[in-house]
């Protein structure tokens, strides 16, 4: 150590032309360093997000089963997406349909129990806490068999209707009801929307309120003129995090529809379909241009978004 | 038409924790009543509950007779003006100025012609069409100010509105709300903490600590006469001197006190207090002489800071008991840091306050001298 020290110590005033090439080699000891400490999420970035969807964008242009190596067929794949495939069409519907069910009915109603927790009730954070819940257990295989389990034909729904005399059907089994259990389900993952409300309400100064009270304002008003317009940018936010969960949405339906989309592909989501087209198929260039697809519908949607976001979103500064 | 405003033996509760303690006051039509006093003495919380904001717990709250402890704040003719401004981000100046009439239900020329009208009295019509975070310090108070008075209110209460300007505006707007309160006439009540707003704005000013009403009064009745000790530290800028002493002798015609050590005699100060009581001397630092032959000597002392304003210097200095005196003298006086230098006072300008800090001294011959 003190030899090392000496050295670099000696070499400094000694030729002059030494520091440097030592300023030099300690620039990049230094810069090899911070690329070290990058170096996990650059391997997880490169190795498991850009290295795959590259390989996916390339393999949408092929045909490949796994089996055999890839060939290349063009645009084959999206000219069949756009002009031959009525799965896609039916995945399509039914996704559009639970996205625009889904995000504002969960947005709604996390907002409406995020006023009610921001009127300052006891225990608050207990309830978060439990309000929360769901939104970490809702996406997974347990909640969407429980879910299962609660809308089938002798699930505990019907057992709660027929209290009041009503015999009701098998939600997940009639197609015109399991999709609506699945927007159900989404709803009740209301959790981390609602915590990012109420952090929204919790930032609206208080004495707009009361000068809106002494102007004369109603509840009502001050919600519509105040409450709406200032939890914009918390709304916008939670809109477009809540679209893209919506349209990437794949657990429920695959547990609901046992994989199968059904009944008569009435939970056939865009996700689901993509997975029987990869895993069932294993059409694997195919399913990779319906996941670009995807991509690009989810890219439009988030422009879309930002380009309106300019006439309807209120940034204080 | 100005409005008078009561509060008779107004208390507030959080629980059972009490914070304001029965206070009686009675604010006459068109009067410009500044409360004052430091922080967390409920001067805010009492404007509060005039306004409606927060619930009266005990104690009846009139205005122009009516009792008002259960009337929504937007039906007690009340405008207020915040101290964070609580204009609306996403409104435009016209939208903000407008929001009130048009929750009222009026009209929209109406409505315009009030905006206009408002927006020129405060020299604002070039910002109508801009949102609030374009706007200056001095711009979004002007803007709150507007809000309150196009509604036309009975009653003006401003919550600090101009603790967050800079110094130079905070001067230039209590100049322009004082002559908008000549031009209106309306009652108005002002919370601040900063005595020098109370004093040059204040037709009535309150002084308040710990819930309670320590003192009412003019300006200059509070600055000559303060009732306590307490008053007597709050109201006057540099804040008077306090100095403990024993009172040797006292009567009608004056009296004679022990200061640091020093015998000192105050003809035409009446102290209320019985010999050998101690008692606390305060002096203001502008009545404060340095050297001379008029009045009273009060000791030496020795100059510890000189602080050169220019109109007027300040020095702070020490006696030998190591009791702290500001002086405020002449701004050309030339006085050098740890000169010593004696101090005299003019008896009928010094106050002596008891244990308990009530004021105990009367100057028996200060309104004839201030007539001469």
């Amino acid at each position: 150590m003190t030899s090392q020290t000496s050295s670099v110590g000696a070499a400094v005033p000694a030729g002059g032309r030494s520091a440097p090439a030592g300023r030099t080699r300690r620039a990049f000891g230094q810069t090899t360093a911070g690329y070290l400490f990058l170096a996990p999420w650059l391997i997880g970035f490169f190795g498991l997000t850009l290295g795959p969807a590259l390989a996916s964008l390339w393999l949408s242009f092929t045909n490949y089963d796994l089996l055999q190596s890839p060939t290349f067929i063009g645009t084959a794949n999206y000219v069949r997406i756009a002009t031959a495939d009525p799965k896609f069409a039916a995945a399509m519907k039914v996704t559009f349909l639970y996205v625009i069910l889904s995000v504002p009915l969960k947005l709604v109603f996390a907002l409406l129990v995020a006023m009610a927790f921001n009127r300052g009730i006891r225990g608050l954070p207990l309830y978060r806490a439990i309000f929360y819940l769901p939104s970490l257990l809702g996406t997974s295989v347990a909640i969407a068999v429980l879910w299962r389990q609660l809308f089938a034909a002798d699930g505990l729904v019907n057992a709660a209707l027929a209290n009041f005399g009503i015999i009701g059907p098998s939600w997940i089994s009639n197609p015109n009801y399991s999709l609506y259990t699945l927007v159900v389900l989404s709803v009740w993952q209301f959790g981390s929307p609602m915590i990012i409300f109420l952090a929204g309400l919790r930032q609206i100064p208080t004495d707009m309120y009361e000068a809106a009270s002494l102007d004369g304002a109603s509840r009502t008003r001050q919600f519509f003129k105040i409450t709406l317009p200032l939890l914009t940018p918390v709304i916008f936010f939670n809109f477009v995090i809540q679209t893209i969960d919506a349209f990437k949405a794949f657990t429920p339906a695959f547990i609901i529809s046992e994989g199968t989309g059904g009944p008569i592909n009435s939970t056939l989501f865009y996700t689901l379909y993509l997975y029987q087209e990869a895993f069932g198929f294993f059409r694997m260039g195919y399913a990779s241009a319906l996941a670009w697809i995807l991509v690009i519908i989810i890219a439009i949607f988030t422009a879309f978004s930002f380009l309106s976001a300019r006439y309807w979103v209120h940034y204080d500064d | 038409m100005a409005t008078s405003i009561v509060l008779d033996k107004i208390v507030k509760r959080y629980g059972s924790v009490e914070v304001i303690h029965g206070i009686d006051l009675k604010i006459e039509p068109g009067e410009f009543t500044v409360f004052v006093g430091p922080s967390g003495c409920g001067k805010s919380t009492l404007l509060r509950m005039i306004a409606g904001l927060e619930a009266i717990s005990g104690g009846d709250l009139l205005i122009d007779g009516e009792r008002m402890n259960d009337v929504p704040a937007s039906q007690r003719g009340i405008a207020m003006v915040f101290q964070s401004y609580a204009l609306y981000p996403h409104m435009t100046v016209y939208k903000n100025l407008a929001f009130g009439l048009e929750t009222a239900g009026y009209k929209k020329a109406e409505i315009d012609r009030r905006v206009r009208d408002v927006a020129k009295i405060l020299k604002i019509e070039d910002y109508l069409a801009r949102k609030p975070k374009a706007l200056s310090g001095g711009q979004r108070q002007r803007v709150a100010i507007g809000r309150a008075i196009v509604r036309e209110p009975k009653i003006f209460l401003f919550d600090e509105p101009l603790s967050n300007l800079d110094a130079e505006l905070r001067v230039a707007m209590r100049v322009e709300i004082a002559k908008l309160h000549q031009s209106l006439g309306n009652t108005m009540i002002y919370v601040t903490h900063d005595q020098v707003e109370a004093m040059t704005m204040a037709d009535k000013i309150v002084v308040l600590k710990d819930g309670n009403v320590m003192q009412v009064g003019a300006p200059l009745d509070l600055y000559n006469r303060p009732a306590t000790q307490f008053v007597a530290g709050f109201i006057g800028s540099p804040k008077m001197n306090f100095v403990a002493g024993t009172v040797e002798s006292a009567d009608e015609r004056g009296s004679v006190l022990t200061i640091a050590g020093r015998t000192v005699r105050l003809p035409g100060l009446a102290v209320a207090a019985p010999r050998g009581a101690a008692v606390t001397f305060g002096v203001r630092p502008e009545h404060l002489t340095v050297g001379g032959e008029t009045g009273e000597l009060l000791g030496d002392v020795t100059v510890q800071l000189v602080e050169h304003l220019g109109g007027e210097t300040v020095l702070y200095t020490s006696n030998d008991a190591g009791d702290t005196l500001n002086v405020a003298v002449d701004g050309q006086l030339r006085v050098k840091t740890g000169e010593r230098v004696p101090l005299r006072i003019d008896p009928a300008l010094c106050h002596v306050f008891d244990g308990a800090g009530r004021a105990v001294a009367t100057p028996v011959a200060r309104t004839e001298a201030r007539v001469a």
